[in-house]
């Protein structure tokens, strides 16, 4: 068995992140593992990832309830509430930083100015009782010494960029006055107060209609233009990640699947995860008109991963791995330029596979 | 399949949908005149006074064949999912007729309606809080066939077994409460207890938009081989457009209280006629990044108007780039443009954006 570290140590974490010309990525992920004790046992919500972003590109974390994606997320900003119950190991290295180690006041301190997050629900995450105004400003006087007049003014800018009208006039409302979209959009204001260097954005689009998703993910791509920030999104959705990422990471039961750039995971995926994922939606396309592919069973409890690799249960071609699939990790190998995939299956197979067995079926 | 195939193909199905289009009367389930349902809004805590009214629903006028699955589509706050509740009368109409199965159902008591509401069965969108938490899955799934008196008490047990081995979950299971199920499995629990009555028409409100995606499918193909089974009608309210293409055989899309389009699938998704229409298309993100980055978006700018006070005449027009001053005075029926296509714009133009 290879330890999954020691990619790491090769410096090789995939995608486009690792440009291969020496300059160190701004985010580097090293064998990070989160683990949740509870009473019914261990939970490993993250079993040793690795990956890396520069600035001005974005990561699209994809994966269904359960795999990881946002226990990550909150591991990058540094939200766990760290003691007893969460153990994390590993290094989060944010230009050079690592934030694993760091202490809390110092992570208090990146987050918000060099890195922000972006939630699902943002009725949830923002205060019912202060004005929209009252939380861009709050934030902003956090980490910069200026005058409540001149945070005021920052909002106002703030909420015009993220395309608001009437920004002076909608400061003073509450978070229920805005509609699902607007309160979005506040919620991006509130993260870019700082410029941060990384955004996090967790289903930012989960919760909105098609035609108000189409105009947030135009936000955010015409913001990274602007910003040359680092984006990692994390979504379930296939369709967003095609159209917004740069690179695609799909996490299952806590470890990464496949990793690389978009295009070439979409077009020659080597891992039978995605291939189920990429089977299993429905098409705007075109009109299939057979029944749907899909992935037998569920997705197994962290608390109980199986054995070797953790989608072998499920997996369709496990016999074609051989006996290693159920006792042995596979490691996640270089397969193409910047392209990762953790599969016992030889490499010829997969392609042979993906070929002839799931491209018809897309 | 080469593209030369694929339009021949579309044009046969197009056909057959074609001949579908004039629905016979015996062919048709539910049949829609002018429904219209107005909530009124209230102000004042003591003496409350009507001071408007939410057209949730506003002249909407269609028909569903026996055996056809519709799909509704359309953004929050269109109405799509009140449609659904006035087809299977949860909510009363304030204008117009429902028509089930020859009946018109519009405004007959609760008394009147229940035996009617062993035809009319709903699946809905939240599998975990639309199942009893203290009932076993055994009486969650038997108590319509209880109210109902459509299973005598020694039969009850073999029924419910039945129907939960239908849809694909162990019948062993019968004495097992909800919280012991995943999300996939709790919704199959809800497609037994709609199943149990043999219902002629099954509305489904957003069935699979809380599961995860490989969970997704396997409940789409469940409803899928119900349909054909037992020949089910079904009215399909999603907002997701993917997966309405693929199950439905017709699909009708609403924007604030209006149908706006109605077409087969084929015809709306290859060319739809309406520009909200291809606005929605468009702003569906496709998981293929090549052809993603070829396609044409149409980005709208605002939000959806208020339907407390939506604009007069042609409700889209201002978010419409093709706007004129007819839009503005007066609202585009809502007429047949191709057989069996219906759009209403005063500007209908063919387009494909997706």
């Amino acid at each position: 068995m290879t330890d999954p570290t020691d990619t790491a140590e090769k410096g090789d974490t995939g995608g486009k992140g690792d440009t291969g010309d020496g300059a160190p990525p701004f985010l580097e992920v090293r064998d990070l593992r989160v683990r949740f004790t509870t009473d019914d046992g261990v939970v490993r919500a993250v079993d040793g990832i690795n990956f890396s972003l520069q600035r001005g590109q974005t990561l699209g974390i994809v994966g269904e309830s359960g795999s990881g994606k946002s226990v990550t997320s909150l591991a990058i900003m540094g939200l766990h509430r760290r003691g007893r119950r969460v153990a994390i190991d590993g290094q989060i290295l944010l230009d050079g930083e690592d934030l694993v180690t760091a202490p809390a006041a110092r992570v208090r301190e990146l987050r918000g100015r060099r890195m922000a997050m972006i939630f699902q629900d943002p009725l949830s995450s923002m205060h019912p009782q202060f004005t929209v105004g009252e939380q861009i400003v709050e934030a902003y006087q956090v980490h910069n010494k200026v005058s409540k007049a001149a945070a005021r003014n920052r909002a106002a800018e703030l909420l015009e960029l993220v395309g608001i009208p009437e920004p002076r006039r909608r400061l003073d409302d509450y978070p229920h006055h805005f509609s699902g979209g607007m309160r979005q959009r506040a919620m991006i204001a509130m993260a870019l107060s700082c410029d941060p260097e990384l955004l996090i954005a967790d289903e930012p689009t989960t919760a909105l209609d098609v035609t108000v998703q189409a105009q947030i993910l135009d936000l955010m791509r015409t913001l990274q233009k602007e910003f040359n920030s680092a984006i990692i999104i994390i979504t379930h959705e296939l369709g967003v990640v095609a159209e917004i990422s740069h690179d695609v990471l799909v996490m299952y039961a806590g470890q990464v699947m496949e990793h690389g750039p978009v295009e070439q995971v979409f077009a020659a995926a080597e891992h039978p995860y995605t291939w189920g994922l990429l089977q299993s939606i429905t098409r705007l396309d075109h009109q299939l008109e057979t029944r749907l592919h899909t992935i037998p069973g569920t997705p197994p409890s962290l608390i109980n991963v199986p054995p070797g690799c953790p989608f072998h249960p499920r997996c369709a071609y496990r016999d074609v791995a051989g006996p290693a699939t159920g006792t042995v990790r596979p490691e996640l190998a270089l397969t193409g330029p910047g392209h990762r995939v953790a599969c016992h299956l030889p490499v010829a197979e997969r392609r042979r596979l993906f070929r002839e067995k799931v491209t018809p079926t897309l | 399949m080469t593209k030369a195939d694929a339009v021949s193909d579309a044009t046969e199905r197009a056909g057959a949908a074609g001949q579908r289009r004039a629905i016979d009367p015996a062919d048709e389930l539910v049949r829609l005149t002018d429904v219209e349902k107005l909530f009124p809004v209230k102000r004042g805590t003591l003496l409350q006074r009507t001071v408007g009214a939410v057209r949730a629903v506003d002249g909407v006028s269609f028909s569903i064949a026996r055996g056809e699955t519709l799909g509704l589509v359309g953004e929050s706050g269109s109405g799509k999912s009140t449609l659904g509740r006035l087809i299977s009368r949860l909510v009363e109409p304030t204008g117009g007729s429902v028509v089930f199965d020859g009946t018109d159902i519009s405004h007959v008591s609760a008394r009147r309606m229940r035996p009617l509401r062993r035809d009319i069965q709903m699946i809905f969108q939240d599998p975990y809080s639309s199942l009893n938490p203290r009932h076993t899955i055994g009486s969650i799934v038997a108590a319509p066939l209880r109210i109902q008196g459509l299973a005598r008490r020694g039969e009850l047990r073999g029924r419910v077994r039945e129907l939960l081995e239908q849809v694909g979950l162990n019948p062993e299971h019968y004495n097992r409460y909800p919280n012991e199920f995943s999300g996939g499995q709790r919704q199959r629990i809800g497609i037994a207890r709609a199943l149990a009555t043999r219902p002629k028409l099954i509305i489904a409100d957003e069935p699979v938009s809380a599961l995860d995606v490989s969970i997704r499918a396997q409940i789409i193909n469940l409803l899928d081989d119900l349909r054909s089974e037992l020949g089910l009608t079904f009215l399909f309210i999603a907002h997701d457009l993917s997966m309405v293409r693929h199950i439905s055989d017709r699909v009708a899309v609403m924007y604030l209280g209006q149908i706006i389009e109605l077409a087969d699938r084929t015809s709306l998704y290859e060319g739809a006629l309406h520009p909200y229409s291809h606005a929605l298309l468009s702003a569906v993100p496709i998981p293929d990044p090549a052809s993603q980055r070829r396609r044409e978006r149409i980005i709208l700018r605002d939000e959806v108007p208020s339907p407390l006070r939506p604009p007069a005449a042609c409700r889209f027009h201002p978010r419409c780039w093709k706007a004129q001053d007819v839009c503005r005075s007066e609202a585009p029926p809502l007429v047949e443009h191709q057989p069996g296509h219906l759009a209403a714009c005063h500007f209908p133009e063919k387009r494909s954006v997706v």
